[in-house]
């Protein structure tokens, strides 16, 4: 079993990242593209014991700071 | 009277802070963050760094080190905590502080001398200051752009809990003057109770005239007449 943590920077919250990428892409010579933000993809691998509450209290408690970013968890049976 | 320093695996101004420390004249430790207690301290000290090489996000791994439980415990019953850069991303991370520190606006890492103005000198921290005074301090961070929401700044503002701002030679908060984007060009704050400090910039290594300055005493001034006083009372 497995699972997926997407994290964001809130959208209230300056990605300084996302705007340098941004900008590469319009070097590069895609002009259209109108924004870039960069997060992260953490994988877990679990047995099945793990009940989506405690999943979803590791997300807020260490993969994500509330303060800062948002997160969704996906897990794939 | 005597402070710990807590060695996190990364932490590479723990030295710095000890030497400040004991030229000072206080008793002063190196703590490893696998200790389980730090209650025989009097002061205890977050360094700056890269504990855990800012894995996920700074500070994130490090606040769940076997010592954290006991920082967070001791800072808690109101003993003094300080947390300088790497430390101050700690403390926002255990809940010690609010707020967070992310990547700073133009990514650049700034490693440079700045201002900044002290906002309340009231504090266990800034006593040794005036309101008003600024100071001449290093920095030297690549995630140091303090944020939170707006009910949190204005809780802040309104407990006095912003101790230092960046600021020009003259003391004016210019966003020229802001080397990381910070909001409201926040460099430190404390805790309600006032026993916990963090900041950016490094006080350790303004504390001998041969590095450039000394105003990183003010801080260490305030905290050691702070704990004179109450061990006298």
């Amino acid at each position: 079993m497995k699972a997926k943590v997407f994290v964001m920077p809130k959208r209230s919250v300056l990605d300084p990242q996302g705007v340098a990428v941004r900008e590469a892409i319009h070097h590069h010579g895609l002009g259209s593209v109108k924004s870039a933000r960069v997060g992260k993809l953490i994988e877990l691998e679990l047995d099945g014991s793990e009940s989506e509450a405690q999943l979803h209290e590791l997300c807020r408690d260490l993969l994500s700071n509330p303060v800062i970013e948002d997160y969704e968890l996906s897990v794939e049976k | 009277m005597k402070a710990a320093v807590i060695r996190f695996p990364g932490s590479n101004c723990d030295q710095d802070c000890v030497l400040a420390l004991r030229e000072l004249g206080v008793e002063t430790e190196f703590v490893w963050h696998k200790e389980e207690s730090v209650a025989a301290y009097d002061l205890i000290v977050l360094p700056g760094g890269f504990s855990y090489g800012d894995y996920l996000r700074c500070g994130a791994i490090a606040r769940f080190s076997p010592v954290m439980r006991s920082v967070v415990q001791e800072a808690e019953r109101g003993k003094f905590v300080l947390g300088i850069c790497n430390g101050f991303q700690i403390l926002c991370e255990a809940h010690l502080l609010p707020g967070a520190l992310v990547r700073n606006r133009d990514l650049h890492f700034r490693c440079e001398h700045v201002r900044v103005r002290v906002e309340n000198f009231t504090t266990p921290w800034t006593n040794a200051a005036v309101t008003g005074s600024v100071l001449n301090l290093p920095i030297a961070h690549g995630e140091g752009s303090y944020v939170a929401d707006a009910a949190t700044i204005r809780d802040l503002t309104r407990q006095r809990q912003i101790l230092l701002r960046y600021c020009d030679a003259n003391g004016a908060t210019t966003a020229a003057a802001n080397p990381n984007g910070s909001v409201e060009n926040i460099a430190g704050i404390c805790n309600a109770a006032r026993n916990v400090f963090g900041l950016m910039p490094h006080p350790e290594r303004a504390c001998d005239a041969r590095l450039g300055s000394v105003d990183g005493r003010v801080i260490f001034d305030s905290i050691l007449a702070e704990l004179a006083l109450r061990k006298t009372a």
